[in-house]
């Protein structure tokens, strides 16, 4: 990449409206244009320099798109098989009960091939915070179907649609995760505007202060676009996730300190 | 102060792991190895040692529970039966992939699928050659006495974190069931001071620790094997073990591991009395393997017997090692049966010597 | 000395208990011992058996075909194991529920009806010590003071209590074991 210029004149520490957080490194992303990933890393990342706990942390990667997050985030990181992350958490958590542990998973991961280490670790009550990013897609592997992939919408393996009599229901893991007696907090966000941004910001920041309540599983969904596997353009897949996937997976908080919300 | 207690082979691994001061054990339960969970449960071993204990949801839980565990720097372990060890294999090529210590403990049934919980060595080369994806190996420890099952605890973690692999415990159910004497070494501490690769915490000023067996530069990653290749050939140099049994004189040589050495200690006594000089190897490492020792003992005898409850894989190993210096020959029992001394005797004489 | 037992009866019948207790003994006496279970099915009601070896020596197998003793109590271990004796061996059953007695010449055969004296006891448990004090009486291997060591040794601590009703048992097995038939080994 070329080097840019700096305008020394305007670059002064008295006009800074804006700085990268020191938890993210320098490592220029993977992700396409537009991706939620990259907002999803950098709220992350945020809260952990803001709870000064950068020491403190060891996340979890899972295989998918985010697969590579430990090479953006400064922290301690482990790399999980297929659906394991939250095997890698629980155990973790029960070695070092002192620190932050969480999980970063994708839809693929964390609701097909990692249904039961995910329902287990949060019937179990670990003391972890899962982070699952749900554009109801296969990003990495090219845009196949997913569990969370709606009813008739393409994939390259549901070319003409998800016809769920043919290829089952799209699994709303969230929704069955909050039932369960282990978990403290589950709650469904977005990064496509300002506000969602903030709103999901606080999310993130209870799920980790949970932490330290020891009370079971904080769980934060995030429904992402994924423009590369929906051939969209950014705007348009922003747009059609608004009109197709939050009618299906609404946002808000599905459970707030342990008690399901109305 | 050692402690002389009677026990079972899976209370013995379960007993010396506390002892060594074992950190974690994650596993789920299968016959006949759910004494090792059992007994876990039973001691409270978080009370004794502060040890972690958790009944995972399956196999495959279990041993990532122990890929993050091992990444952490702690010393934990797993066990499991032949078709829990193949739900593994995934976790174990990325442990190994990843250079993490763990160890793992198989406790063999005969197969294939479900097949029986009888005892078997059939799982010789999934054990010995790999088991999962890509090219790696595991530390294969073969205990075949109550003793050697706990010694070989606190052996198998002792070498995992010597070389950053994988250790196991190859052994079967009739090891496992039986109760013998067994020697107990003192209870140790837990460590304190963790490997500078953990995940623990990234340091302040210190770059952040990634436990990871993913690299995509093709360079890279062959770089990478060939380190972990050379890695195995250290230890094919330092950590050959195994013992003989009259072997000085031996004009045959029974080479078998574990219940089948056993069995065959039996055999070399009434082929003995017969008049036949007989001698016994037994590896106590399967990988790595005698090589060396097997390849002198072929220069000595006229022929050598594979005495295994599988349908011949160590036999494999056997005869690369010989190179076909003398003849070698195969004799196995499978679905969970165990050779009786007589007959392996009888094999001896028809396979090899009048053969 | 190697001596190759097998135990063998009714699951519940405290074969394999009976077993441990024989290999405890044999530790309390500087011996090296083995004690190996049939397991699987099979335990869960039906037929249990133990192979115990106590030796001077390194103990090669642990499973074994031929024995020097074995110990029988019901009729399917008698079709099973008579012929498993080694020639010169010791053979010892309960007759209770024994249909076809044990046959072979070449052997000694000894009979202690542990059932019927433990049901006189009035304590169906202790069965498994009576047939015990027997093998010990027609087998003077073990110190009975080993055996009641042994017994202290597999007995958890909360049954410490019990210990007074097992020796007295193995005691009544020592007393009722009869010979039936006797060759010299």
């Amino acid at each position: 990449m070329a080097e840019q210029t700096v305008n020394k004149d305007i670059a002064k520490e008295e006009n800074l409206v804006f700085k990268k957080t020191s938890v993210l490194t320098d490592k220029v992303m993977h992700y396409c244009p537009g991706c939620g990933h990259g907002t999803a890393h950098r709220l992350i990342a945020e809260v952990i320099e803001e709870m000064n706990i950068q020491s403190e942390c060891i996340g979890i990667t899972p295989v998918g798109c985010s697969v590579l997050m430990y090479n953006y985030l400064d922290v301690d990181m482990q790399e999980a098989a297929h659906g394991r992350a939250p095997a890698l958490a629980t155990a973790v958590k029960r070695l070092m009960p002192e620190k932050f542990v969480f999980t970063y998973q994708g839809d693929g991961d964390l609701a097909a091939i990692g249904t039961a280490e995910t329902i287990h670790a949060a019937n179990r009550g670990e003391n972890i915070t899962i982070f699952f990013i749900n554009n109801g897609i296969y990003g990495m592997t090219g845009g196949q179907m997913a569990p969370t992939t709606l009813p008739n919408m393409k994939s390259s393996t549901s070319p003409y649609g998800r016809d769920v009599k043919m290829m089952g229901n799209p699994l709303k893991m969230t929704e069955l995760v909050a039932q369960l007696p282990g978990t403290y907090y589950v709650t469904r966000q977005a990064v496509h505007t300002p506000k969602d941004v903030r709103k999901a910001k606080k999310a993130i920041r209870k799920a980790f202060e949970n932490q330290k309540l020891e009370r079971g599983l904080s769980l934060v969904e995030i429904v992402s676009n994924c423009n590369s596997g929906w051939k969209m353009t950014p705007l348009q897949a922003n747009e059609w996730m608004v009109e197709n996937m939050f009618p299906f997976y609404p946002m808000g908080d599905l459970k707030v300190d342990g008690e399901m919300v109305k | 102060m050692k402690e002389l207690k009677l026990m079972k082979g899976n209370e013995a691994i379960a007993e010396a792991a506390i002892r060594a001061g074992a950190d974690a054990y994650f596993g789920y339960p299968i016959t006949p190895q759910s004494e090792v969970l059992e007994y876990l449960m039973a001691e409270k071993p978080h009370e004794r040692t502060g040890m972690v204990v958790l009944q995972a949801e399956s196999e495959v839980a279990a041993i990532n529970m122990v890929y993050g565990g091992a990444a952490c720097g702690r010393k934990v372990f797993t066990s499991s039966s032949s078709p829990g060890i193949s739900l593994k294999q995934e976790g174990i090529s990325y442990i190994a992939g990843s250079e993490l210590p763990c160890l793992i403990v198989n406790v063999v049934r005969g197969g294939p699928g479900l097949g029986t919980i009888q005892p078997s060595q059939s799982d010789y080369f999934q054990a010995t050659k790999g088991g999962g994806h890509g090219d790696y190996r595991l530390i294969v420890l073969a205990p075949s006495s109550v003793q050697e099952m706990a010694d070989f605890v606190k052996l198998g973690f002792d070498l995992a974190f010597k070389y950053r692999n994988p250790a196991m415990i190859l052994t079967d159910g009739a090891i496992g069931q039986m109760m013998e004497k067994v020697w107990l070494e003192e209870q140790q501490p837990r460590m304190t001071e963790f490997p500078e690769w953990a995940t623990t915490g990234k340091k302040p000023g210190k770059e952040r620790n990634i436990i990871t067996s993913l690299d995509l530069d093709s360079a890279m990653q062959e770089k990478f094997n060939l380190k972990i290749q050379e890695k195995y050939r250290e230890m094919e140099e330092n950590e050959v073990r195994y013992e003989t049994f009259e072997c000085d004189d031996a004009e045959y040589l029974l080479v078998a591991y574990g219940t089948s050495a056993r069995i065959c200690q039996k055999s070399v006594q009434l082929a003995r009395e017969k008049g036949i000089k007989v001698g016994l190897l037994r590896p106590q490492t399967l990988f790595p393997f005698p090589k060396k020792k097997i390849s002198e003992m072929a220069s000595q005898v006229k022929g050598i017997l594979s005495v295994e409850m599988s349908a011949g894989q160590m036999v494999e190993d056997i005869k690369l090692s010989v190179e076909g210096k003398v003849k070698v020959g195969h004799f196995g029992r499978m679905g969970g049966i165990i050779h009786s001394a007589e007959e392996i005797v009888t094999a001896l004489e028809q396979k090899i010597i009048g053969g | 000395m190697t001596e190759e037992i097998i135990i063998a009866g009714f699951g519940g019948q405290g074969v394999l208990s009976m077993g441990k207790i024989l290999a405890y003994s044999g530790i309390m006496q500087d011996q090296e011992v083995s004690w190996m279970p049939s397991y699987g099915p099979e335990m869960r009601g039906g037929t249990a058996n133990v192979t115990v070896i106590l030796s001077d020596e390194r103990i090669s197998s642990p499973i074994l075909d031929k024995f020097d003793t074995a110990i029988i109590l019901n009729q399917q271990s008698m079709d099973k194991f008579e012929k498993s004796v080694k020639p010169g061996g010791m053979l010892i059953y309960d007759g209770n529920g024994i249909i076809r007695h044990p046959e072979r010449k070449d052997i000694s055969i000894c009979r202690v009806d542990a059932a019927e004296e433990a049901a006189k006891m009035e304590n169906t448990k202790v069965f498994n010590m009576i047939v015990l004090g027997g093998y010990l009486k027609v087998k003077p291997l073990v110190k009975l003071e080993n055996v009641i060591k042994g017994l202290k040794e597999s007995l958890p601590e909360r049954h410490h209590a019990l210990l007074p009703m097992n020796e007295k048992a193995i005691k009544r097995g020592l007393e009722i074991v009869q010979k039936i038939h006797e060759v010299n080994s």
